[in-house]
């Protein structure tokens, strides 16, 4: 890990009318970091998540993001063009529900694609090339590629959505509960997969969960998220056994024991 | 002469200079869709409306209008847009492309090259080629704003995934001016390399979207594919029946109820000239030749 931050965020509050969605929120992301945001429903770990990448107009604070060039820029100051080749070459969105984050009526192959396309990649073959490649990473048997999603598996469409946002290599990725929804033992694959896929490509990610065991195997940090705020934040390790709030000891103490 | 009752091409000149204001623009922005107060015409929407309120725009007293419907001159559309322009205007009309100073279209550029005396008026009935692929407004607008295109690669390579070439044959989207993508009404794919460059100034009016857009005189008009599988005008592998011509765009034309086909140029004054000329085909003195012979 380098000293400077990738993306630092800085008293970022949302508001949904009178509804203070995520109020002051300060973190800072190092390159090649994991960091997980935990949180009951509710809690605005989603809305972080949403305000960081854009997708939500920010009440207050910046978010701030450095460049391959060391350069620190502030999101909302960045014209939308740069923004949005930001967002589809160095930044990834995976979804809770797959349906928002892949085109269900496109085959795997365009899914995978279509962000090469947009970066401007014009020859079909090395396209399809690609995507074949990156279904075999993501174990979809590459025969599948022109199916289109909806004859997926849920599970499958998770990996296919996580195989679209990674093929133009990303340096931030953004999750949000990229294993809701799942099964047990498709949950346990997923994880395993993120994980590796992280550490082999070097991400950045920040994946907001409920569940503290995906926090546990993912995460170097995490924060702890209540009513809005963020309440506490440290190693995970450190926070999942030895929690110092009383929402987070409350958190720690609620997860059943198999 | 023109219709007591009525100004002259029946638009009143506010209108008309409305419209002439949008055209400027699009003239300015090569494949920019203008947005323009589309007006009631005479003629149910997706009949023409759009093309009419350009022609009735750009026409003068001296002008010889032309006006075809997938290639021809005689069909129920291009007949009873003609005769409006002759009540309403008093403007001479032609079926020959080469005398014709105001073409309105329908689906087709004509086979004879155009000159820069000419204007090509086109019917459009959609003016937004991400319309199927993104279906808001808003959205179609910023990608357009800020040339992000990729998605209409997504339907070409899903067009390559499912049958191994691009199987687009009208309304082929083109890259105008290296700037902005445009559909280019649903003429086959076989006329897009005629816009590219084309001498004449091309206009296209979408009445019920209420959109005006225009490629100039000179200006590249690029068919989008990918390098490994160029753009490829598709065309019948057949001649003419009638005038034997190879190199034009062919209509298959059903005459009898055993299965009996029969090609013949979808450009009626193009296939006439030639036969006029001696030409003949392998079907020549077919009934569907008309009176004429």
């Amino acid at each position: 890990m380098s000293d400077a931050p990738l993306l630092s965020v800085r008293e970022l509050t949302v508001r949904f009318g009178r509804t203070l969605a995520v109020d002051r929120a300060s973190f800072e992301l190092w390159p090649g970091e994991v960091l997980a945001i935990v949180g009951e429903s509710g809690s605005g770990k989603t809305s972080l998540l949403r305000a960081v990448h854009g997708d939500l107009p920010a009440d207050g604070g910046c978010v701030q993001y450095r460049l391959d060039d060391g350069a620190l820029v502030a999101l909302d100051e960045l014209p939308e063009p740069m923004r949005r080749q930001l967002a589809r070459t160095q930044w990834g969105f995976v979804h809770q529900n797959p349906r928002d984050g892949l085109r269900m009526a496109i085959s795997a192959g365009g899914n995978v694609g279509e962000r090469l396309m947009a970066a401007g990649a014009r020859h079909w073959g090395r396209i399809r090339a690609e995507a074949t490649e990156w279904l075999r990473r993501v174990e979809i048997d590459p025969a599948r590629i022109d199916d289109p999603p909806r004859t997926y598996s849920g599970g499958m469409q998770q990996r296919l959505q996580i195989a679209r946002v990674l093929v133009t290599r990303p340096r931030l990725v953004l999750m949000d509960e990229p294993t809701g929804g799942l099964d047990v033992s498709v949950q346990a694959r997923l994880l395993d997969l993120i994980r590796r896929l992280v550490s082999d490509l070097g991400l950045s990610a920040v994946i907001v969960t409920h569940d503290l065991a995906v926090a546990r195997l993912l995460a170097d940090r995490m924060l702890v998220m209540q009513g809005g705020r963020i309440v506490e934040a440290g190693l995970t390790d450190q926070v999942l056994d030895d929690p110092q709030h009383p929402y987070s000891q409350l958190l720690v103490s609620s997860v059943l024991q198999a | 002469m023109s219709l007591p009752g009525y100004n002259f091409a029946y638009l009143d000149e506010q209108t008309k200079r409305m419209i002439r204001r949008a055209l400027l623009k699009a003239v300015a922005i090569p494949g920019y869709q203008v947005p323009f107060a589309s007006r009631e015409m005479p003629l149910a929407y997706g009949w023409g409306t759009g093309g009419m309120q350009v022609t009735a725009a750009v026409i003068g007293p001296h002008d010889v209008l032309k006006v075809i419907d997938q290639g021809a001159d005689d069909t129920t559309n291009a007949v009873s847009i003609r005769r409006f322009f002759a009540l309403t205007a008093g403007v001479r009309t032609t079926e020959r492309t080469a005398e014709a100073t105001i073409i309105q279209t329908r689906h087709r550029i004509p086979e004879t090259p155009l000159t820069a005396a000419q204007i090509l008026v086109y019917q459009v009935p959609q003016p937004e080629p991400l319309r199927k692929l993104e279906p808001r407004e808003t959205e179609t607008r910023r990608m357009h704003a800020l040339a992000d295109y990729g998605l209409m690669h997504v339907k070409l390579y899903e067009d390559i995934a499912r049958h191994g070439r691009i199987t687009l044959s009208y309304d082929y989207p083109v890259l105008v001016n290296g700037r902005h993508v445009m559909a280019p009404s649903p003429i086959p794919s076989f006329d897009n390399p005629k816009m590219h460059r084309s001498p004449a100034l091309q206009l296209f009016g979408a009445g019920r979207e209420k959109r005006i857009y225009a490629v100039p005189p000179y200006t590249s008009v690029e068919s989008l594919a990918f390098e490994d599988h160029p753009f490829h005008p598709w065309k019948a592998n057949e001649a003419c029946g009638l005038c034997g011509a190879t190199d034009s765009y062919l209509d298959e034309v059903v005459v009898d109820d055993r299965g009996g086909r029969l090609f013949v140029c979808s450009d009626t004054d193009h296939c006439t000239t030639r036969r006029a000329a001696g030409h003949r085909g392998a079907a020549a003195g077919h009934a569907l030749a008309g009176a004429g012979e």
